[in-house]
């Protein structure tokens, strides 16, 4: 059996400043696994630019971000093992992975980073009706074939949901010279961000539908067709409200969902709000000395605060290294009105240092307040122009204010 | 004086940039948290400019990922497609790496990503 000191589970954003900052915390050996062959994860196919605006000042491509943070790896004595898959991890910090050099192993850790990332909702969660033609992707799928393999999954597309990869892939494809005949959202807000919304799709008039999903998929060997309707409050298809589109290609950009499996079954508690692991301020999840960062634990708009949040892990996996185990001394964090998830869900209230709380809300919300209290105590609010699912929130909790909390904690959007 | 409402696509915030046009030039803008966002609002009204990234087939037959190092006229990206769809290079390449001198207006079409 092999021994690390750290092993990270993922090679994607996450685990990539994961890695880096536990060295740089003291944590002197290190493992990554990778499943794809190369480091990166899903910035190798994201080809647009707009990453690390945040971070690095400048507008980079997916693989340009990646590069920054895999050249930082290389610079430092971390071992990487690509094209290896992790199929079990249990409780006593053991990691059971395989690959084609060294057949099915096992990896004893010290400390262990989950940052398996996410994975796209497929058309099976969402009930549409209609036969099973070909021609039908989630839109992460449509973006490897295009900017990796190098070939068009179609020439005529409708796209369902306007998450940020579906409007990506919208302009990807009319680039490309497809006709993107539409792109449906359900919600009467889009979950993508504004700045996608024009320059993905205004800029090449491509129309947005809000409120509208898809009734039907026509189409025997290969999609021909899809119906989209109006829907209402309840989100119901309303009869008579039917558009019909011809087209080869439907595309489904309808959410992401934490990658969790290996988190379940070592038996680290879940939030069913995140669907990723409950965990403290320090990303640590209810197994001392099991972290977690990036999209496997709460999806992110952003790279740059995956490699920010990731950073906080690497550096509490360190610590727990080094120093041993910590004991927790928490509140819980809970999501209140209006507010559909709050992360960190655990806060220590004896920390000398500020706690940054991030969360989503349920609903557009305009000339709203943010309110974070403990029982009737208000500790923390802030007035808030316009709050929008698509964009997450954060509220910054000093340590000052944190020795005023004697219980637990709710967030909440009022005045709405 | 004509009144445009835009959004400004330089960073995620999406700032809404409320523009007074006159004469064909912006002569008030309000709504923008940042210099960028002035910037983008002048030149959108006059001439919107986008940086295009794609894709270039090497002769491995690797994709390589692609962009221009500057943006180009949001009229001309179909044109700068036309061409990106025209070239080839060859592996390995760096990011930074020239595929394309001026491909339109001064601006090159570099490597976005490294393919060994």
């Amino acid at each position: 059996m092999m021994n690390y000191d750290i092993v990270v589970i993922g090679g994607g954003p996450a685990g990539l400043a994961a890695a880096i900052s536990a060295y740089d915390s003291g944590a002197k050996n290190i493992l990554i696994l990778e499943r794809e062959d190369k480091l990166g994860g899903i910035l190798n196919q994201c080809i647009h630019n707009g990453f690390g605006l945040t971070r690095f000042k400048e507008s980079l491509s997916g693989p340009e971000y990646a590069y920054r943070f895999i050249e930082e790896v290389k610079n430092r004595d971390i071992d990487v093992f690509l094209n290896t898959t992790v199929i079990s991890l249990s409780k006593d910090k053991k990691v059971t992975a395989i690959n084609s050099e060294n057949g099915v192993f096992t990896v004893k850790a010290k400390a262990i980073i989950l940052a398996m990332g996410c994975r796209e909702r497929s058309r099976g969660a969402l009930n549409i009706a209609g036969s099973r033609p070909a021609g039908i992707y989630s839109a992460g799928t449509a973006q490897k074939y295009v900017n990796i393999k190098g070939y068009m999954p179609g020439k005529s597309v409708v796209i369902l949901g306007s998450g940020d990869i579906g409007l990506i892939m919208a302009r990807r494809m009319t680039l490309e010279g497809a006709k993107v005949h539409a792109v449906c959202e359900i919600m009467p807000y889009s979950s993508g961000l504004k700045r996608n919304i024009v320059q993905c799709l205004d800029d090449f008039g491509i129309p947005l539908y809000l409120n509208h999903t898809i009734t039907k998929i026509e189409g025997k060997e290969r999609v021909t067709a899809v119906e989209i309707s109006e829907v209402d409050e309840k989100r119901k298809p309303i009869k008579g409200t039917e558009m019909r589109f011809e087209c080869d290609t439907v595309l489904f950009s309808v959410g992401l969902i934490p990658e969790n499996e290996l988190t379940k079954n070592a038996g680290i508690s879940l939030s069913n709000r995140t669907r990723g692991a409950i965990v403290s301020q320090n990303r640590e999840t209810d197994v001392p000395g099991i972290f977690a960062c990036g999209n496997v634990l709460h999806v992110h708009d952003l790279v740059d605060f995956v490699s920010e949040e990731s950073e906080l892990a690497g550096k509490s996996a360190a610590d727990y290294v080094i120093n041993g185990e910590k004991e927790h001394n928490s509140v819980n964090c809970i999501n209140g009105k209006n507010i559909s998830y709050v992360l960190p869900q655990k806060i220590d209230t004896d920390l000398e240092e500020n706690v940054k709380v991030f969360f989503r809300v349920s609903g557009t919300f305009k000339n709203c307040t943010f309110k974070l209290s403990c029982g009737d105590k208000v500790i923390i609010e802030r007035k808030k122009k316009i709050a929008v699912p698509g964009e997450m929130e954060t509220l910054l909790i000093t340590s000052d204010k944190l020795k005023e909390i004697d219980g637990d904690l709710t967030l909440s959007l009022e005045g709405a | 004086m004509e009144k445009v409402n835009l959004t400004c696509i330089e960073c995620p915030m999406g700032c809404r940039i409320e523009v007074e046009v006159e004469n064909g030039k912006a002569v008030s803008i309000t709504g923008n948290s940042c210099p960028r966002g002035k910037m983008y609002a002048e030149n959108e009204v006059v001439c919107p400019m986008r940086v295009v990234t794609s894709t270039v087939r090497s002769k491995s037959g690797k994709m390589v990922p692609v962009k221009t190092d500057k943006p180009v006229k949001k009229a001309l990206i179909f044109e700068v497609m036309k061409t990106i769809n025209s070239l080839s290079c060859n592996t390995p390449i760096r990011i930074g790496d020239i595929i394309c001198e001026n491909i339109s207006d001064g601006a090159n079409l570099v490597a976005s990503g490294n393919v060994d």
